[in-house]
């Protein structure tokens, strides 16, 4: 069992409990769906730009507790960060899971480090990464929800 | 070194004619190797066989067998081997037709599975037969394959679906099933039992009530097979669908059961070779059922697994299988209402061994994942079958499903794998 309590820290656990920033922003200046149809997670990314800056950032859906976790977390990271940095977060917490070789560092990874242990469960990467993907989506004004699938 | 003769003699349906031991499991489950097999360091404990089943080693030895000493393509070429090939893949369909019941083997179909069953019957007599206006009855509870193909066909001629509903235990309202019915019905499909519920649908009924407006009747037996005899003559519909690989045979080959009168006046499926009598370009004639619906060059090896599959159920007591599987759902029904915050999803009262289930709101893949650490193998998610979740207004269920080689031991590793999920949610 030790190695679930990699996968599901306390950390993890308490944002599926308690998500931040769960909520609708009305108005939005930007808003993107991601939707994972193998297992049916949706989630709703909603952003008030300031400039090159999310001032504020809500998220909606149902998932997961890893995917849960990882919007809300993914929230608390980037919330006053411009859209450059964001792009790097993203890059990073994608590259955290996916490439073994990636060289990360972790202070700039801050909390979303306690992801790393999905790695080892290769079933379960798409629901962590979700959430950014519609991230993204949203600042690139996709109208149409993504998918996790091709 | 074998002869020809001897290759053909050294077929299995032999088992067929053994007398089969009383069913037991213990013997049972030495016939499938990879439940011998350990996952993450613990034995494997398989309850997802709703989604596909494990193979018993006789099915595994046919395909080798066949790749080995037979392969050859078939209805072609006068060389051994194609007869070979020819004649044990014709002694499959006919293993299938004894197998249900099938008044002939040219009722026999051979598909890739429940699905493209399903789409053959929608593209071949649905685009003959359904037109605007006209109105094809399926189930809330059915799977998507049972839903789709109609519905693509609905959206094509400009036709609607009227849904039976279900009631909250998993059983179908029939008091509405008789009135779903109109001048404009002119197909029932349903499923035979739900993939999610478990629900055994009172087939035999439906279709009488079908017949007594004129409507002929698809059956989705892809869950049906599997744990109980099927008799396509007893229930009298006109279609029965359903997948190898979910009654222990390998993926890619299912089957498509047709009342031959309806077979013999539908117009063919795929074109191609094996499907025609003469072909110029001015003019094509197809060839007759079950040809005609069988272009290409078929999963012969998959067919051949089918029937060794057959040989296997036939060997090992099968109704003997069906009543121990049956007390095994009580057990595990037992099992899971003893766990704190579970709730069933799918209380029918005639129902298979599939247990469908929520574990307070903690998401099913958390607890697929955290019961896969424990070796327990389950399915999570929507299974296909959206309606149903939306019936029980829950974005996915956790599915333990049974066959005739799992054990109460296996429950117990399902319903302590479900304590160790709790404490990890707290």
């Amino acid at each position: 069992m030790s190695d679930l309590r990699e996968l599901y820290q306390q950390l993890i656990l308490d944002h599926n409990k308690n998500p931040r920033n769960f909520r609708v922003l009305d108005p939005a200046d930007r808003f993107a769906e991601g939707y994972n149809p193998l297992c049916g997670d949706k989630v709703e990314v909603y952003l008030q730009l300031q400039g090159n800056r999310i001032k504020d950032i809500g998220f909606q859906g149902s998932g997961c507790a890893i995917s849960k976790a990882s919007a809300s977390l993914m929230t608390e990271t980037i919330k006053g960060k411009t859209l450059g940095e964001t792009e790097t977060h993203f890059k990073d917490f994608q590259a955290m899971l996916t490439d073994p070789s990636s060289n990360l560092d972790l202070d700039q990874m801050g909390k979303l480090f306690v992801f790393a242990g999905v790695r080892d469960y290769p079933t379960r990467i798409k629901c962590a990464t979700l959430s950014w993907h519609a991230l993204r989506a949203a600042i690139n004004n996709v109208q149409t929800p993504i998918t996790t699938e091709r | 070194m074998n002869s020809p003769l001897d290759i053909l003699t050294l077929q299995p349906p032999e088992a067929a004619v053994r007398p089969a031991l009383p069913f037991d499991v213990r013997r049972v489950r030495a016939d499938f190797p990879i439940l011998g097999q350990q996952v993450q360091g613990q034995p494997l404990v398989y309850l997802d066989n709703g989604a596909t089943a494990q193979k018993p080693r006789a099915v595994i030895d046919a395909l080798s067998h066949y790749y080995t000493d037979q392969n050859a393509n078939v209805h072609r070429g006068v060389h051994h081997l194609s007869q070979i090939a020819t004649d044990v893949y014709e002694a499959a369909r006919r293993k299938v037709a004894t197998f249900i019941n099938a008044a002939s083997d040219r009722e026999i179909i051979f598909v890739r599975g429940t699905t493209e069953g399903i789409n053959l019957i929608a593209q071949t007599f649905g685009r003959e037969q359904i037109g605007e206006g006209d109105e094809i009855i399926i189930t809330e509870m059915e799977h998507h394959s049972n839903i789709v193909p109609w519905w693509m066909l609905c959206r094509e001629k400009g036709a609607k679906l009227r849904v039976i509903p279900m009631n909250d235990r998993g059983e179908l309202c029939m008091d509405t099933y008789q009135t779903l019915f109109s001048q404009h019905t002119k197909l029932v499909s349903i499923v035979h039992i739900s993939n999610v519920l478990g629900t055994v649908n009172p087939v035999e009924e439906i279709v009488q009530i079908a017949h007594a407006h004129g409507v002929p009747v698809h059956i989705d037996g892809a869950q049906a097979v599997p744990h109980q005899r099927v008799d396509v003559r007893a229930l009298g519909c006109e279609f029965y669908t359903f997948s190898g690989h979910k009654m222990f045979a390998p993926t890619g080959i299912g089957v498509l059961y047709g009342c031959e009168t309806y077979l013999d006046t539908m117009p063919p499926y795929q074109g191609g070779g094996s499907m025609i009598q003469s072909v110029d370009f001015d003019n094509i004639t197809y060839g007759n059922t079950p040809n005609k619906f069988e272009a290409g060059t078929p999963n012969i090896a998959g067919s051949i697994g089918l029937g060794a599959a057959i040989d296997y159920l036939n060997s090992i007591d099968f109704d003997g299988a069906a009543k121990y599987e049956t007390n095994l759902l009580e057990y595990a029904h037992d099992a899971l209402r003893d766990v704190p915050d579970l709730k069933l999803i799918g209380t029918a009262e005639r129902k298979v061994g599939v247990l469908s289930f929520t574990l307070s709101d903690i998401h099913p893949h958390d607890v697929g994942t955290i019961l896969d650490q424990a070796g327990v193998a389950v399915r999570a998610g929507h299974h296909c079958a959206q309606p149903i979740m939306k019936h029980y207004d829950i974005p996915a269920a956790t599915r333990a499903s049974l066959a005739f080689y799992n054990t109460r031991e296996d429950i117990d590793a399902l319903v302590s794998g479900l304590h160790s999920v709790r404490k990890i949610f707290g």
